[in-house]
C-alpha cells in the first residue's frame, strides 16, 4: 500500500506523542530526581487553574492572539490586498515582495530584527525622537505589544496572499454595477466584498489564530517571555515549567490544554471546509 | 476614500435600484487616478513600516560600526562577513541544517506523494476519513507536542540524534504536504495514466513516470515549501538536539546572541543574511514559476 510510509510516520511521531501527552499530563513526571512517575489524576489541571502564572499566560496568549492575529494580520492583510487591487503595478510588486520577504525569513532572524527595532537604542525610538514623541524601552514597558507587533510584521503576508486570491475571484461586473448604482467604497466593502469573501475570512482567521497560538521562537528570541513573565504566552510557560522547573507532567498538562484548543479550532475549520473534501 | 464624498443619494445602494449610468465627462478617469494614487500612498506607508527592520539588517551587515538603529553605514566593510565565515560559526551549522532539512524534506515528499496517489485516484472507503484526519492534524499546534516528544525521545534514545530530529521534522510537515500534494495531483487528468495502464505500467510507474512529471510545478512547490518551513524551524531542533556540533543554523544563531554579553550586531546581521539567503532564493524560484505565492494561498484555501 503506497499510503503506508506516511501512515507509519504519522502514527509513530505524531499520534504517538499526542497519546503520550494525554498520558503524562495525568502523572507527576519530572525531569530529574525521580525513579518513576505516578498517576495523579487531574492534579496538574487543578494546579494550573489555581496557578496565577498560568492564568497570566492564558491572558497574555489571548492578548497576543487577538492583537497580532485577529486585529493585526487579518485586517492588515485585507487592507494590503484591497489596496494592491487598485495600485500601480510597481508599488504593488515592491510592497508584495517586502511583505513576503518578512514572512519567508526564518523565525529566529525575524525575532532578532524586531528585537533591535523595539529595543531602547533601536529604530522605533529613533523615529519617535525625530517626531518629538516620548521614547521608551518597549521590550520592558510593553513586551506583549512588542511581540504582538513583531508577529504582525512576520505573519501578515499569509493573509495578504489569501485575500488577494479571494478578491481576484470577485467578478468585476458585480463591483462595477454597484458603483454605477452609486454605492460608496465603504458600502461596497460592507455589502459586496466582505460577504463574497466570507469563506476566505473564516479560513484565514482560523489558520492565523492557530499559527499564532503556537508561536514560540519569535517571542523566545525577543524577550524569552520576560521581563518577569510579562510576555510569557502558553507555549513559553509550558517550556518554562517542563524544563526550567523540571515539571514535565505539569508542562505537558498545559500542552494538552493547548492541543485541545487547537483541536477545537480544527473541528470548526473542518466544518468550514466540509463540502471540499 | 475620495469616492465617499462623491457618492450620491444613499438610497441607491440600499435596494436593487434601477441602473442610472450618470454621465459626467472627465470625472471617471480622474477618480480612478485619484483612487490609484491613494492606494499607492497607503501601500507606501505600510511598506515603510515593513522595510525598516530589513534595511537595518542590510546596513548593519556592512557597517564598520553598527548600532541598533537603522542608519546608512558609517563606513563600508566586508569584515562582518569574513569574521563569521568560519567552520564553527557558519559552515558547520549550515551543513547541519542542510542534512537535517534535506533528509526530512526527502522523507516528507516521498511519503506525501505515495499517500496522495490513492487519495487522489481511488474513491476507497478510507479516503474521506483519512483526508479529514490529515486536514485535522494540519491544524494541531505542533509546539504543544514538543514536551511529550522530548520525553518520548529520551525513552527511546532518539534524543540528540540527527535522524530522530529529521524524522520528527518530516512528520510535522507531512499532513500539510499530503494535503497540498493531493490537491495538485487532482489537477492531472486520469485519462493520461489510463494510457500508461493499457501499456502495462504498474501504479508505481504511473505515479513516477506520468503523474509526478505532469504535476511538476506542484511537486516543486510542495518540496520547496516543506524545505523552507523546516529550514526556519527553531523549536524542534532547539528541543531535540543538544550537542553544539549538531545544531542547525536556526539554533546556533540563537546561542550567538543569547550568550554573548555584548552582541556583535554586524556579525550577527551578516550571519542572519547568510542563513536566510537559501530560503529567500528558493521562494523566488517557486513564486516565479507560479505567479506569486497566490497558488499556495489558493491551495491552503482548499
Amino acid at each position: 500500500m503506497p499510503i503506508t510510509p506516511a501512515t507509519v510516520l504519522l502514527l509513530l511521531f505524531l499520534a504517538g506523542p499526542i497519546a503520550y501527552c494525554a498520558y503524562i499530563a495525568f502523572t507527576d513526571m519530572q525531569l530529574t530526581g525521580q525513579a518513576s512517575a505516578s498517576f495523579v489524576g487531574f492534579d496538574n489541571f487543578k494546579k494550573a487553574f489555581g496557578d496565577a502564572n498560568f492564568r497570566n499566560s492564558v491572558v497574555l496568549t489571548l492578548i497576543f492572539t487577538l492583537v497580532s492575529s485577529i486585529l493585526g494580520q487579518n485586517t492588515l492583510g485585507l487592507t494590503l490586498a484591497s489596496l494592491m487591487a487598485r495600485s500601480t503595478k510597481f508599488v504593488r510588486s515592491v510592497t508584495g515582495a517586502v511583505v513576503i520577504c518578512a514572512w519567508v525569513l526564518p523565525e529566529i532572524v525575524a525575532g532578532f530584527l524586531l528585537y533591535t527595532f523595539f529595543s531602547k537604542e533601536g529604530t522605533l525610538n529613533e523615529i519617535l525622537a525625530f517626531l518629538h514623541l516620548p521614547s521608551q524601552n518597549w521590550l520592558f514597558t510593553l513586551p506583549i505589544m512588542a511581540v504582538s507587533f513583531a508577529n504582525v510584521w512576520r505573519g501578515t503576508a499569509f493573509s495578504m496572499l489569501v485575500y488577494s486570491a479571494a478578491l481576484s475571484e470577485i467578478p468585476k461586473e458585480v463591483t462595477e454595477s454597484a458603483e454605477v448604482d452609486g454605492a460608496g467604497s465603504w458600502q461596497r466593502l460592507w455589502h459586496i466584498t466582505l460577504p463574497m469573501i466570507r469563506r476566505s475570512i473564516g479560513t484565514n482567521l482560523m489558520l492565523n489564530t492557530l499559527q499564532t497560538l503556537s508561536v514560540f521562537g519569535l517571542i523566545w528570541a525577543m524577550t524569552r517571555g520576560g521581563p518577569g513573565n510579562r510576555s510569557q504566552t502558553l507555549p513559553i510557560f509550558m517550556y518554562d515549567q517542563a524544563f526550567n522547573k523540571s515539571l514535565i507532567g505539569y508542562g505537558t498538562a498545559v500542552a494538552l490544554l493547548l492541543l485541545v484548543v487547537g483541536a477545537l479550532f480544527s473541528v470548526v475549520y473542518l466544518r468550514l471546509m466540509r463540502e471540499e473534501v | 476614500m475620495a469616492a465617499i464624498s462623491e457618492a450620491p443619494a444613499p438610497e441607491a445602494a440600499a435596494g436593487p435600484a434601477p441602473r442610472r449610468p450618470r454621465v459626467r465627462p472627465g470625472s471617471k478617469l480622474s477618480r480612478t487616478t485619484r483612487q490609484r494614487l491613494a492606494a499607492d500612498l497607503g501601500l507606501l506607508v505600510i511598506l515603510g513600516a515593513f522595510v525598516l527592520p530589513l534595511l537595518w539588517l542590510i546596513f548593519a551587515s556592512v557597517d564598520t560600526d553598527p548600532s541598533m538603529k537603522v542608519a546608512p553605514p558609517s563606513g563600508l566593510t566586508a569584515d562582518n562577513f569574513s569574521k563569521v565565515l568560519t567552520d564553527e560559526i557558519t559552515f558547520t551549522p549550515m551543513l547541519n541544517s542542510m542534512l537535517l532539512c534535506g533528509s526530512a524534506t526527502l522523507m516528507t515528499v516521498t511519503a506525501a506523494a505515495l499517500a496522495a496517489y490513492p487519495l487522489s485516484r481511488y474513491k476507497a472507503r478510507f479516503s474521506r476519513p483519512y483526508l479529514l484526519t490529515i486536514l485535522f492534524s494540519t491544524c494541531l499546534p505542533i509546539t504543544a507536542v514538543m514536551v511529550p516528544v522530548y520525553a518520548l525521545f529520551v525513552q527511546v534514545n532518539l534524543i540528540d540524534t540527527m535522524h530522530g530530529t529529521s524524522f520528527f521534522l518530516a512528520t510535522s510537515q507531512l499532513p500539510f504536504a499530503i494535503w497540498l500534494m493531493k490537491n495538485f495531483m487532482d489537477g492531472v487528468p486520469v485519462a493520461l495514466e489510463e494510457a500508461a495502464w493499457t501499456d502495462g505500467a504498474s501504479w508505481f510507474q504511473a505515479l513516477t513516470k506520468v503523474i509526478l512529471p505532469l504535476m511538476g510545478p506542484g511537486f516543486a512547490v510542495v518540496t520547496v515549501y516543506s524545505f523552507i518551513q523546516m529550514w526556519g524551524n527553531f523549536f524542534v531542533p532547539f528541543m531535540l538536539l543538544i550537542t553544539p556540533e549538531q545544531l542547525p543554523a536556526s539554533v546556533s544563531i540563537f546561542t550567538f546572541f543569547g550568550n554573548l554579553g555584548s552582541i556583535a550586531f554586524g556579525e550577527l546581521a551578516a550571519f542572519s543574511i547568510l542563513y536566510s539567503t537559501p530560503v529567500l532564493l528558493l521562494y523566488i524560484l517557486i513564486s516565479k514559476r507560479l505567479g506569486g505565492g497566490f497558488t499556495l494561498g489558493g491551495a491552503v484555501k482548499g
